[in-house]
């Protein structure tokens, strides 16, 4: 059997191509949890950021908190949050928020405390409150460290819902586990390879996103093109 | 759930060889990448800065690399090197620390004053002799970040392994579950962080012995940017 043997068996078969275990049916699945998981992270943890970048406070706390997040193992949490809480969609969502979170709160804190102060002095000089300068200065100016965070987040969220199949949630990782206990090869690869093309869709993208985020004139300066600081 | 306790702490008792052992496969299947990587992204890294063409391309493959979900790189690398195997494992490990080593390499020796590197030129320094003793040192406090978080996520990342049956302790995490037993699971999820904060701290403290002007430099800038706000 070669790799074109296995895609095929795998998109052939007739549980892949219709009902709950059609390709269609678990790629939205897959989509949908992600997307709701990065809807809680960024509700949490943007606003959260936007304050600790523009005030300065508590950006220790952001570095040792994005610390701990990286080391925790996701595979650890996703079977004690379902063993502790038994299995529902909520209880894998939580452990799938907290990991996407810290991302977006290092970005936006970094975002906005990146903006040039002397920027900054001058809105506040020019009579904007500081509401207005935080949401028409620094958050314009923050906007592509936040979406390059975000997209970290996405791509560490796809990942993780695939580990989270597991303990019995729905998308592409059913096939990843499910063929793994079946020794069914063909369904294995065929899931695997699908999660790495919907996490490089998403790479790919954020990149023109990321780009336009900001005007023609500001986009010459910024040409860093690893944000992998705000991992 | 029953009233079964989080922890048991009779089988922590009972098991604490069990456990070591699973620590140390777990820091070999772990770091062993990321020296791996280090030792490709130096020269990796070096090759980007001369020739500054190479490193776009360089960049979005190490980009798309990243992106590459862990669970479905070794799935897809059994069939070539083995279900179990800690050669599965370390591959995709090796390939996420070069992902971030690369950058902060080029990054670092990107960041390399003009100045410094014209003076040790005209103090009579040949390319080799001022890349090892000027251009290196001055970068490695990029390096050492990169390092940290490579070994860092790596740690984590090799739990997942257990999936495929060779994650060290990320079989806990298998164990438990299957047994409806959080106590495993709970000590793999401690075991896991203490091994990378102290992994952390040791780069931390290397940087220190080894290269006491950049921690000094790394304080230095931090507090610069604490007087700009």
């Amino acid at each position: 059997m070669n790799w074109l043997d296995w895609i095929s068996a795998f998109v052939n078969d007739p549980a892949h191509r219709s009902g709950p275990d059609s390709i269609v049916h678990r790629v939205g699945e897959h989509l949908a949890f992600t997307g709701e998981a990065l809807l809680w992270a960024s509700l949490l943890a943007i606003p959260a950021g936007l304050l600790i970048g523009y005030t300065g406070r508590g950006a220790f706390a952001v570095t040792a908190l994005a610390g701990t997040a990286r080391a925790l193992p996701t595979l650890g949490l996703v079977t004690l949050a379902v063993l502790l809480a038994k299995i529902s969609d909520l209880t894998v969502l939580i452990p799938l928020v907290a990991l996407a979170a810290p991302s977006l709160l290092v970005a936006a804190a970094e975002g906005v405390r990146g903006t040039d102060p002397q920027v900054r002095d001058a809105a506040l000089g020019t009579g904007l409150t500081h509401r207005q300068v935080l949401f028409r200065v620094c958050l314009p100016a923050a906007l592509p460290t936040l979406l390059a965070g975000l997209r970290t987040a996405t791509v560490q969220v796809i990942a993780t819902a695939t580990v989270a199949a597991y303990v019995g949630l729905g998308g592409l990782g059913r096939y990843v586990i499910d063929g793994l206990a079946t020794k069914n090869y063909p369904t294995t690869v065929g899931g695997a390879l699908l999660v790495v093309l919907l996490a490089v869709g998403a790479q790919l993208l954020f990149a023109p996103l990321i780009r336009y985020s900001l005007p023609p004139g500001a986009r010459a300066q910024r040409r860093s093109l690893t944000p992998k600081e705000s991992l | 759930m029953t009233d079964e306790p989080l922890v048991r702490w009779g089988w922590i008792g009972s098991h604490l060889a069990y456990l070591r052992d699973l620590t140390l496969d777990h820091a070999v299947i772990a770091l062993v990448p990321v020296l791996i990587a280090l030792v490709i992204a130096v020269p990796l890294g070096l090759l980007c800065t001369r020739f500054p063409r190479l490193y776009q391309p360089v960049a979005l493959v190490f980009n798309v690399v990243y992106a590459l979900p862990g669970v479905a790189v070794f799935v897809v690398l059994i069939p070539y090197t083995g279900l179990a195997t800690r050669t599965t494992v370390m591959i995709p490990l090796t390939c996420y620390a070069l992902a971030v080593l690369v950058p902060a390499t080029v990054d670092g020796l990107r960041a390399v004053p003009e100045a410094l590197r014209q003076s040790a030129t005209a103090m009579g320094y040949g390319p080799w002799r001022r890349l090892a003793a000027v251009e290196l040192p001055a970068a490695v406090s990029y390096v050492v970040a990169g390092l940290r978080v490579a070994a860092v996520s790596s740690i984590s990342l090799a739990a997942v392994g257990a999936l495929i049956g060779r994650g060290g302790l990320g079989y806990l995490f298998i164990d438990g579950f299957q047994r409806t037993f959080p106590t495993p699971i709970v000590a793999g999820i401690v075991l896991v962080a203490a091994l990378a904060l102290v992994t952390d701290l040791a780069l931390v403290l290397a940087l220190r012995l080894l290269a006491p002007w950049a921690a000094h430099e790394r304080r230095a800038t931090r507090r610069q940017r604490g007087a700009t706000q």
